[in-house]
C-alpha cells in the first residue's frame, strides 16, 4: 500500500515515520515497524516474567494467580494443537502454534491500543503464509519421502491443477488474514474520518470491540487452525488420531 | 472537460464499487453454514464445541472470495495500476 492520506488527518495505509538510506536504498521505517517492534516486546517481557514465576514456583505451596494463568494458557494450546494434529507428532508444533496464536491475537488487536495492525501489512501475512507453505513440505517431505512429490501427478494431467492449488495455499492463507484485518482498519478509519466529533466518543467502542477484537481472535483461530489443518495432512496416514 | 486522468479516477471508483459485489456470495454461504450450525447444535447440544469451531472455520474459508473482491476495489482505489498506463 502506497503512503496516502485520505479526508485529512485520515489515514488508512502504511505511514513511513523515518526515511533511512541503506545500500543505496531509500528505505523507511513504517508503522508496521513499530507495531511489531512493540509486541514483540511485550510477548518478551510477558515471556520473562512467566519464565521467572516458573522457576520462583515452590511445589510445597498453592501456586499464584499469575502462574495459575500461564499454565492455562499453555495447557490451551497443548489441548488445541494435539487435538487437531494428533498426539503422535502434534507435540512438536505446539511452540510454534503458541507463538503464533499469541502474535496474532495481539496484532490483530493493535487497533484498540492506537497501534496500526502489523497484519494489515501484506508483507507481514505473507511472510506467515510461506512459514506455513515451507512447513508442509518440509513436513510433507519428511513423512512422505517421495510419493509428496509424486502424488501431485496421480492423476498425469491434472498436475498443473494440482500445483496451483499448493502455490494457492499460502496466497489465500495471508490474503485472508490482510483483507479481514485491513477491511477492519479501513472501517474504523472511515468512521473515525466522517463522524462529528461528539459522536466519536461512543460509537467507535462497538466497532472495535467487533472488528478489532472478536473478528481478529476468530481470523487468529482459523490462521491457525488452517495450518495445523494443512500440515496434519502431511503425516503418515496410519496414525489414526487425526 | 473531462481529463483522461479524472477519467481512470472515476472509472476505478465504479469498477472498485463493482467489485464489491463480490461480497454477496461469502454473505450467502456463511448465512447458509451458521443456519447448518444452528440446526446441529439443535439437534445435538452436547457437540456444541466442536460444531462451533467447524462452522467458524468452513465460514472464514468461504470469505476469501469476498476478500479477493476486497482486494481488488482496494488496489484500484488506493494503488491505482491504471493511472501509470496513461
Amino acid at each position: 500500500m502506497g503512503t496516502e492520506r485520505f479526508a485529512g488527518e485520515i489515514s488508512i495505509g502504511v505511514n513511513g515515520v523515518l526515511r533511512y538510506k541503506l545500500f543505496g536504498q531509500e528505505v523507511f521505517l513504517t508503522t508496521t515497524h513499530i507495531g511489531m517492534t512493540l509486541i514483540t516486546l511485550t510477548l518478551l517481557i510477558a515471556a520473562l516474567l512467566v519464565n521467572r514465576a516458573v522457576r520462583r514456583a515452590d511445589w510445597r505451596k498453592q501456586p499464584g494467580r499469575f502462574l495459575n494463568g500461564a499454565e492455562m494458557l499453555v495447557e490451551a494450546v497443548d489441548r488445541f494443537t494435539l487435538g487437531n494434529m494428533g498426539t503422535e507428532h502434534g507435540g512438536a508444533f505446539a511452540n510454534y502454534i503458541g507463538t503464533l496464536f499469541l502474535f496474532l491475537m495481539l496484532s490483530n488487536m493493535a487497533g484498540v491500543f492506537g497501534l496500526r495492525s502489523p497484519t494489515a501489512d501484506y508483507g507481514v501475512t505473507l511472510a506467515l503464509g510461506l512459514l506455513t507453505f515451507f512447513l508442509i513440505h518440509y513436513n510433507g517431505i519428511r513423512y512422505q519421502k517421495a510419493k509428496h512429490v509424486t502424488k501431485l501427478f496421480r492423476p498425469f494431467f491434472l498436475a498443473p491443477i494440482q500445483i496451483i492449488g499448493e502455490i494457492a495455499v499460502p496466497l489465500s492463507l495471508s490474503l485472508r488474514l490482510f483483507g479481514n484485518v485491513l477491511s477492519g482498519t479501513v472501517l474504523i478509519a472511515l468512521v473515525y474520518g466522517l463522524l462529528p466529533r461528539v459522536l466519536l466518543l461512543v460509537l467507535p467502542a462497538f466497532l472495535h470491540a467487533y472488528l478489532d477484537v472478536f473478528s481478529g481472535a476468530v481470523q487468529t483461530y482459523v490462521f491457525c487452525m488452517l495450518t495445523m489443518v494443512f500440515v496434519a495432512q502431511t503425516f503418515d496416514r496410519r496414525d489414526e488420531t487425526l | 472537460m473531462i481529463t483522461d486522468q479524472g477519467l481512470v479516477l472515476a472509472c476505478s471508483a465504479i469498477g472498485a464499487g463493482i467489485a464489491m459485489i463480490a461480497g454477496i456470495g461469502p454473505g450467502i454461504g456463511q448465512g447458509i453454514a451458521a443456519g447448518y450450525g444452528a440446526s446441529a447444535v439443535g439437534r445435538n447440544p452436547g457437540a456444541r464445541g466442536s460444531i462451533m469451531s467447524t462452522m467458524l472455520l468452513g465460514q472464514a474459508v468461504a470469505e476469501t472470495t469476498g476478500l479477493y473482491g476486497f482486494a481488488v476495489a482496494i488496489i484500484l482505489l488506493f494503488a491505482n495500476p491504471l493511472l501509470g498506463r496513461l
